[in-house]
Order: structure tokens, then sequence, then C-alpha cells
């Protein structure tokens, strides 16, 4: 996976046949209608099971929908609404709380990751394999292992602590606690998935520029710094990109959130897109949703834009 | 059980000198081994716990050993007679499959369209499937749904099945190796007399079997361990999967935390069979998903 560009390269034609074409057909054309049959399957479905839903959720925002089929056009009524919606705005406060303790706290803990196993240490394997299968795991599973855990006063862990003095924590019935240990959680079960691609970014970096580090008489931070992560930088860029997508999307959390807490205690662990499931698909206020949903949206995008910028242009290029 | 090539490579090269020299590893190798294996322990101690908890009765479900005092089987026995717990493994099972099969399908063929033929807008067409990659379920949930009921897609396994089918991810990966495939093999297809169908069937397909091996591992999992979407669709019991399942039996048995493991265990060991017979493709998958 050298090839650096997404756009592919164009390719050197294959020599025309010599012989008549057939029936009138020429053989540029019957490769076209080819493309076309080829990709006709995917593109319809990926039109209609994604496009089509982006552009109705860009409709639907300015629609009063209840669940019976029924659309009332209130123009810019549900964008209104939801900023004076106090438990919404509570929900994007919370979402960015996510947001910013997840995206580092997951970038360091995988990179960490890695760079323990690129050692050369006995049965790395076993031991990447093991940070590794959480991943693998339901999160629904996943939730109830650690709700399991963490029960006030029989868990394990505050049994735990209970030996060493520390009693009466609530890891997710306190309101100040619950959304801290959900994160960890997600941490926990996303880290290594990340620790495998920041690996395989690892060992692509030439172990030629570690010898010349060497040689520089750096030491392991310097070389560190001016070797590693300066040449680790798109995939780097990759892992904040996936990461920042799947924590606005909600793409882990809704399922913990779902399972461990819905939403409390006191709406601590309401993320914005519990928020909009909670309201489509219980209050059956689906316009709204959708309002709420197309704001996540362009919170995205905005996020996007501005990782781009910040690591320049998002440029896979190391200089 | 190593989890990639490269430590493979690492480990043969090294050979029989590391395994002789076991014990003349530098020290400040034994101890960054001591602390990683120490992390390694405890980030699979909660997976060990459920497995522990799910063989103790009731009374002993709390209590702090990870060896149960009396190892017993009914938990499972419970989870198997008390839920129609094998009806949801088989829905799992069945969607998962159906998906995969006709995902790989699908995105191969498109796939090839977009590396190996010529024609007019190509790259427009790549670039607008690629860019479909920053919407995920959660944010488009809500007119997904109201789609499906206009298609008729509630409460059926069509529902659970067809919108799972599209992603870009599948087809960017088979177009990358796709692209990786020397041309001359097309040429000589052709002057064979192969058509475009028959050199996708008969070329194509066999030489990308690692690549469609490590992607059928990765979407069998995602769609076995997948929640969001069937809990938004279906209401009909006898159509829920595994995670519907055991997340409603949670409800149901709130405080049966033997029975709950149990189900969880139920729940996670064809993901956990998977990764261990399939690692490599697994982790192959991963790797490629971090484009360059």
């Amino acid at each position: 996976m050298t090839s650096g560009s997404l756009i592919a390269k164009e390719q050197a034609p294959i020599q025309p046949r010599k012989d008549p074409p057939k029936r009138g057909l020429s053989r540029k054309h019957r490769e076209w209608i080819a493309a076309a049959l080829f990709l006709t399957p995917d593109l319809i479905g990926l039109f209609i099971f994604l496009g089509i839903p982006m552009l109705m959720s860009l409709l639907l925002g300015f629609f009063s929908a209840d669940g019976f089929g029924n659309f009332t056009f209130v123009g810019f009524g549900n964008y209104v609404q939801m900023f004076s919606d106090a438990q919404f705005m509570n929900s994007l406060r919370t979402t960015l709380l996510y947001i910013v303790a997840f995206v580092p706290g997951l970038f360091i803990t995988s990179l960490l990751l890695a760079l323990l196993v690129k050692q050369k240490i006995p049965f790395v394997g076993v031991l990447r394999s093991m940070f590794f299968v959480p991943n693998v795991i339901s999160l629904v599973v996943v939730g109830f292992v650690w709700k399991f855990i963490l029960i006030d006063k029989i868990g394990l862990l505050n049994q735990i602590l209970q030996s060493a003095g520390i009693s009466g924590i609530s890891w997710l019935g306190d309101p100040n606690l619950a959304l801290w240990s959900v994160i960890a959680i997600t941490i926990w079960f996303s880290m290594g998935y990340y620790m495998i691609i920041f690996l395989a970014g690892l060992q692509e970096i030439s172990p030629e520029f570690y010898e010349a580090s060497m040689l520089d008489g750096a030491n392991a931070w310097q070389t560190f710094w001016k070797v590693t992560w300066p040449l680790l930088r798109p995939t780097s860029f990759f892992v904040l990109l996936v990461s920042l997508v799947s924590a606005v999307a909600g793409s882990q959390g809704f399922d913990l959130i779902y399972v461990m807490t819905r939403g409390g205690p006191a709406n601590a662990t309401e993320l914005g897109i519990f928020y909009i499931y909670e309201q489509a698909f219980q209050f059956n206020n689906y316009g709204y949703a959708a309002a709420m949903a197309s704001f996540v949206v362009a919170i995205l995008l905005v996020a996007t834009i501005i990782m781009f910028a910040v690591t320049k242009g998002g440029s896979f290029e190391s200089d | 059980m190593s989890l990639t090539d490269r430590a493979v490579e690492t480990r043969s090269s090294h050979g029989s000198a590391s395994r002789s020299g076991f014990t003349r590893l530098h020290p400040k190798k034994w101890l960054l081994f001591f602390v990683t294996a120490l992390l390694a322990v405890l980030t699979v101690f909660p997976l060990l716990w459920m497995l522990s908890s799910s063989f103790k009765g009731l009374n002993d479900v709390n209590s702090l050993s990870l060896i149960p005092a009396a190892p017993t089987l009914a938990n499972f026995v419970y989870v198997f007679t008390e839920v129609p717990f094998l009806t949801y493994m088989f829905n799992s099972f069945f969607v998962a499959t159906v998906v995969t099969v006709g995902a790989l399908f699908f995105h191969s063929m498109a796939a090839y369209a977009l590396s190996w033929l010529r024609f007019p807008g190509r790259n427009v067409i790549f670039l607008a499937i690629f860019s479909t990659f920053l919407v995920s379920l959660p944010v488009i949930l809500v007119p997904l749904f109201i789609l499906a009921k206009f298609l008729g897609l509630l409460n059926n396994f069509g529902g659970l099945i067809i919108p799972a089918l599209f992603n870009a991810f599948g087809i960017f990966l088979l177009r990358q190796f796709y692209l990786g495939i020397p041309k001359e093999l097309g040429e000589a297809a052709t002057l064979d007399g192969c058509n475009y169908w028959q050199t996708y069937w008969h070329l194509i397909l066999p030489l990308s079997r690692p690549v469609l091996s490590a992607l059928a591992v990765f979407f069998f999992l995602a769609n076995w361990n997948s929640f969001l979407w069937p809990l938004t669709i279906t209401n009909d019991q006898n159509l829920w999967m595994v995670q519907i399942g055991i997340a409603n039996f949670q409800n149901q048995y709130a405080g049966s935390w033997n029975y709950i493991m149990a189900a969880s265990v139920v729940a996670a060991i064809p993901t956990l069979m998977l990764f261990f017979f399939f690692q490599r493709q697994l982790v192959t998958s991963i790797k490629a998903s971090g484009f360059k």
C-alpha cells in the first residue's frame, strides 16, 4: 500500500485487438458498459442507503414529523427550538468533553502501546493479541462486563479499593465520575485497534533513520521527537481523524451508554447522539431529531476542516 | 500467536540465538517485558473476570476469587432454556454471513471497475464513494429509519441485511489491492478471449483471496456485534440478533450477574474464536485501513 494518491494512475492501455469490432460497438464503449454494470449494485446501494438519508436529514430538519408519516413544514422552527433546549445544549457540552478527553487519551495510550510492542521482547506476538482482544468483543458485552466490575459497594473494583481503605466511590452513579468511566472504558476497547495502526506506521519507518540517529548520539527521547514523531505524521493524522469522527458520531459511545447509564446520572453521560436517539425513538420527534443530527454533522465538518488546517492540510507527506 | 507478519520475521531472524539466550536478554529488555506483560494482563483481566463469573453461583458471583469456589454450568443452562438464545444466535449468524458474502461480491465488482476498467468519470465516482467514509450510522439514523419504513424494511431480514451491505471501506480496500495486480495478467486473459466478467471471475477473484478473507473476518465481526441498527428496526422478538437479546436480557434479570455474564460469554465466544483463528487476516484489514 505504498501508492501515494487516492486517484488511480492512468493505466497503460491494453493493446487493441486487430479483429473487427463486434456488432458495431467499439471496444471502448463495451468497456464503459461493463464498468457501469460492475458498479451498478454498489452505486445504487450507496446512493439509497447513504446518499438519500444524508439529503433527507437536511430537509427533514425543516419539518415536524411524527411517527405516523405526518410531515408539517416548520421552517427554522426546529433549529430555533434546539438552541433554547437546555438538554440539547447540555448534551453538546457532554459531547465536547467526551471528544476532548477521548481523542487525545486514545492517541497517547495506543501510541505508547505500539511503542512498547514494537520492541524485541519475549512473547511480543501474544502481548499484542492481548492488547487487541477487547476490540473483537461487542460493545454491549463490554458494557455489561464493566458495569459488573464497577457496581457500587460489591463490584470488583470497589471491593479491591475497600481493602485499601477507599470506599463509597460510585463510578457510574456519580455525575462527576460517570462520563470519565465511560471514556476510560471506550479507550480500553479501542486502544488495540489504534495500536495496530500505529504499529504499522512505526514499522514503515526505515531502520536507517534510527541507525543515523544513533550514530549522531541521540538518546531515545531525542530519537522519538526527531525521527519517529515527524515520520509518523500520516499515521497520527489518520488516527486523529478516525477517532474524532467516531467520537462525534458516538460510534462506540452510543452502545456503551445505552447499556450502562442510559444517559444518566443527571444527564451526565448524555452524548448529543444519544439525546437525538431518544427524541426520535422515544418521543417520536423525528423532524427535531433530524435537525439536531444535521447540526452534529455540521460540527463534524467544521472539526474535520480545523484538523486538516492544523495538520497543515493533512498532508500525507512528512516534510 | 503473533499478531503481525513482522513479528514472525523478528522471531525467525533471531531464531535460536534469542531463544537459547533468553536469560541473557538485556536487563532493560526484561524490565520492558515485565511492564508490557503486566499491562497486557490488566487489559484482558475484565474478560477473564467475565468468564470466571459465568461459572459462579448467584451467592458466589460477587466473591473476589478469580477461580469459582464451586464451578457450575447452571447459568448457561438457564440462559439457553429461559431465553430463545439459540434463535438470537441463528439470526446473528444468518445476517452476518449474508451481509459478508453479499458485500464482498458487490464491493469486489465495484473495485474491479474502479481499478481495471477505463471509463469517463472514474475518479469522480471513486472520490464520491470515498467521501462517504465520513458518514456513520448514528448520524443518519433517523432519515435511514424513515426510509427503511417507507421501503417496507421494518421487522424483516431484508431490513437487517440490505442497508448493512453498503460501505466505502470494502470498496476502497479492494481497489487498493487490485491496483497492485500486474496488468499483464489481464492482457493475457484478454488474449485468451476472456470478456470482462470472465476476467473478473476467473482471474481477479481467485487472486484476491487473501484480501477477501481479511475483509470477510472484519465484516462478520462488525455485523455480529452490531447493535444500533438492529435495535432501531426490529421489535419482533423472533428477529432479534444476539446483541439485542442480551441487552434485553439485562433488563429482565437486572442484578442476576451470574446469568448476565453467562449470556455475555455466549455472545462473545464466536467473536473470540474468529479472532484466535483469523487474527492475521483481521490485522491485515486493520493495517490496510490506515490509508497512506
